[in-house]
């Protein structure tokens, strides 16, 4: 239970960075954090402690035997390539606010108002 | 059960996607038509899904079957209210798609955007399909991903700002979707959303507040999704910086398909309706309907007046499904719950015809006159006859006035909020209706009547841009039919039944 | 900027050898081993982002190879959807239909459609990413420019 409340707890650092952080990269890294940490969730819910990986070539091998659970391990694939996109969209955005900004400070860009 | 059509609203367009850079190559005219073709084929085939029949049909990519009623492949799933909104995405699709293009000859790389165009139109179609969670954020990425990409495509100052804020805000709002993903995975071991739904109302084992927990990232991830009040701040900046065309995509259907569509089916279908939750979506859809109108008022930019009547229509819609939710939590008649979701879903798909015109309208005007700042505009009525007709239609419309579209629906929750003995909220819907024909009137006054500005030159809209935008007037007048049960009976009444018949959901979709 | 060290240059050029290689052998054993397309495709496009780092921006010419990595990154994505929709046409009529031999367990040719899926996925994985740099790069050189 600890570790899941870890989890959690990285979670909402990455919230409270971007919530309270100024600058637009650092916001990007809040907002890794926060996947990273439902990532490590997702494979901590997947993980049977001693068990086995699921990976066989005899159906005979998995009698008796604990075996982790493999679904959440491809959702996290699936999200990490998720984030790649994400983040490389992101980052281009940082550069191109840059160019015509000339800051990564948020409260100077700050043009459109909601 | 294996209905093949199902895949051709997803595979048809991410092909179109991929091969419209290497058509490109080839010619330059020829893949401006690529995306209103295919979304005219998808438009066609999903108004054949309506009309064909209201069972409930499945396709299973692979063939993995379920194994003792077990499911374990990738389901796609086509129920009524997942046709019903196929019809929204791909008819406005097809609109916007012949609309955008003669507009888009005034930007550079036009190839990045047919082909972001045609990924967004996989992504929605994918999202109302699909059958199970994770899928269902999956294709709610490629949608929201190509949706960024599309608001910054002038790569202006403003716009490039407006696209790194919908990021943020909608980069976080998929994470706490993910993690109410990661949460229901964990209490019922699986990621069907019928097999979901089975499991939590049978188990034996008492989730108690774990399953709240669940809930409230999933409300909070979708309330920024689908902008409401106070979740808003990113759309009326999205909405007002991207192109036209895609400014009456976002409007018309992302925030419908990712927001409103994923409310209905997660908190109506999956969860049992509870009155916690309508309570929140009712309070949130009145804040939404009432202070989107009034920031509105105050607008001066013409498409984020449009995109503030965005968040308050929207809140129309949600005090609906909120009403809906609280009297089929408490039991209440079926009737009156048919009534409520008839009118919600109406007014859905009457938005996305209206709002979709208006943006289009706005594209046109901002075509001829090259700003969308009403006090410079004025005097277009002589110059830009259709426009100003087709948007006369619209705004009419969506203010509600009786042989429009809008008016049926409105009246239609306004009816069954009284009959609910929710009164406060019945007079809001009025007062919320009276703002925006205030708003509308300032709007056609400002920008087809009074005295032409002599700075400006204005261009009449080329052919394929005013199809579109009569073909949605025409609509706007047609759907007003809808009232009639005959038509209804087509259109909706298996959208609600299968919102209605919700405990059926699981039983029906695992074992078609 | 002209590149780095003549020393850096020579390690980056064996090592992005290396790396190439290293990342073919994870794209075509994708359904044996733990790796595929996607972790074997990002070693591809670090083999080559590795040389570009060492060498400089003129090494080779930017934007010409930015269009070709635009067609192969739509043209393997493309060839995916195609291997996706013949199994429609293959037999029994699904979607992503695994319809070739599927060969002994552990095997390299085996698995069926699987292992073309891999290597399709690789290609398209490193083309997106190479792309990706490059557009980063070239955008970086027109900002200061």
């Amino acid at each position: 239970m600890t570790l899941y409340i870890l989890c959690f707890i990285l979670f909402l650092v990455g919230l409270y960075g971007l919530l309270i952080s100024r600058n637009i990269i650092k916001m990007v890294i809040s907002l890794t954090i926060v996947e990273v940490s439902i990532f490590l969730m997702l494979i901590l819910i997947g993980y049977v402690s001693g068990g086995i990986a699921p990976v066989v070539f005899d159906s005979q091998v998995l009698e008796n035997k604990l075996v982790v659970d493999p679904l959440p391990q491809t959702m996290v694939l699936t999200a990490i390539v998720i984030a790649l996109a994400t983040n490389s969209m992101i980052l281009t955005m940082a550069i191109r606010i840059y160019k015509k900004y000339g800051t990564f400070d948020i409260h100077e860009i700050s043009k459109l108002k909601g | 059960m294996d209905d093949r059509t199902l895949i051709l609203f997803i595979v048809l367009p991410f092909l179109a996607a991929f091969s419209i850079p290497l058509i490109n190559l080839v010619s330059e005219k020829a893949k401006t038509f690529v995306v209103a073709i295919v979304s005219l084929v998808l438009m066609v085939l999903s108004v054949q899904l309506v009309v064909r029949s209201p069972e409930s049909t499945l396709y299973i990519p692979g063939g993995w079957y379920p194994v003792e009623n077990i499911p374990i492949g990738i389901h796609l799933l086509s129920d009524g209210l997942s046709r019903f909104m196929l019809l929204i995405v791909n008819t406005l699709a097809f609109f916007c798609a012949v609309f955008a293009i003669d507009y888009m000859k005034q930007y550079t790389g036009q190839k990045y955007f047919y082909t972001l165009f045609c990924l967004q139109l996989a992504g929605l179609n994918g999202v109302v399909l699909a059958g199970d969670m994770f899928n269902l954020f999956v294709f709610m990425e490629v949608a929201a991903k190509s949706s960024y990409a599309l608001v910054a495509f002038g790569v202006k100052r403003t716009e490039i700002e407006a696209s790194f804020k919908y990021q943020v805000m909608g980069g976080l709002a998929s994470l706490f979707m993910l993690f109410g993903i990661t949460m229901l995975y964990w209490m019922t071991s699986t990621l069907n959303m019928a097999d979901i739904s089975l499991v939590l109302r049978t188990s034996e084992i008492d989730h108690g507040n774990t399953i709240r927990f669940a809930q409230l990232f999933l409300l909070a991830g979708i309330s920024i999704k689908a902008a409401m009040i106070p979740f808003h701040a990113w759309l009326p900046d999205a909405h007002s910086s991207a192109p036209s065309p895609i400014s009456a995509m976002l409007s018309g259907v992302v925030i419908k398909a990712l927001g409103i569509y994923v409310i209905l089916r997660l908190f109506i279908n999956v969860f049992e309706p509870d009155v916690f939750i309508s309570q929140v979506f009712a309070v949130l859809g009145g804040i939404s309907m009432s202070a989107g109108v009034i920031l509105a008022l105050g607008a001066w930019d013409l498409k984020r007046l449009l995109a503030y009547h965005s968040i308050s229509q929207m809140g129309y819609v949600l005090l609906g499904v909120g009403i809906a939710m609280g009297v089929m939590a408490s039991g209440g008649s079926p009737e009156s719950v048919a009534l409520t979701l008839t009118g919600a879903l109406f007014h859905m798909i009457n938005h996305a015809v209206f709002k979709g015109l208006l943006f289009l309208s706005a594209g046109s005007v901002e075509y001829a006159t090259g700003t969308v700042n009403l006090k410079r505009m004025g005097g277009l009525a002589r110059a830009l006859p259709l426009t100003m007709a087709a948007s006369f239609v619209a705004s009419m419309a969506i203010a509600g006035i009786p042989p429009f579209n809008g008016f049926f629906s409105k009246f239609a929750i306004i009816i069954a909020a009284v009959q609910g003995g929710y009164y406060f909220r019945a007079t809001l819907g009025i007062v919320v209706g009276v703002l925006t024909l205030a708003s509308f009137l300032k709007f056609q006054r400002y920008a087809f009547f009074g005295r032409p500005d002599p700075g400006i030159s204005i261009k009449e809209a080329p052919l394929l841009m005013k199809f579109s935008m009569v073909s949605l007037a025409l609509l706007c007048l047609a759907m007003s039919l809808f009232i009639f049960p005959d038509i209804r009976a087509i259109f909706l009444d298996p959208a609600v039944r299968t919102l209605l018949e919700s405990t059926d959901y699981a039983i029906k979709n695992l074992h078609p | 900027m002209k590149g780095m060290s003549v020393i850096v240059k020579k390690t980056a050029q064996l090592l992005s050898a290396m790396i190439f290689v290293f990342g073919m052998y994870i794209i075509t054993h994708g359904h044996v081993l733990p790796g595929g397309g996607f972790s074997g495709g990002v070693l591809l496009a670090s083999s080559f982002i590795v040389l570009i780092l060492a060498q400089g921006k003129e090494y080779i010419k930017l934007k010409k190879q930015r269009e070709a990595t635009s067609v192969f990154e739509s043209l393997s994505a493309l060839l995916i959807l195609l291997l996706g929709i013949s199994g429609l046409f293959a037999g029994s009529l699904f979607l992503f239909n695994n319809y070739l031999p599927k060969g002994q367990p552990g095997e390299l040719l085996s698995a069926g459609n699987i292992p073309i899926y891999s290597i399709l996925i690789g290609i398209k994985v490193a083309a997106t990413l190479f792309t990706i740099f490059l557009a980063l790069t070239i955008y970086k050189e027109e900002v200061s420019k």
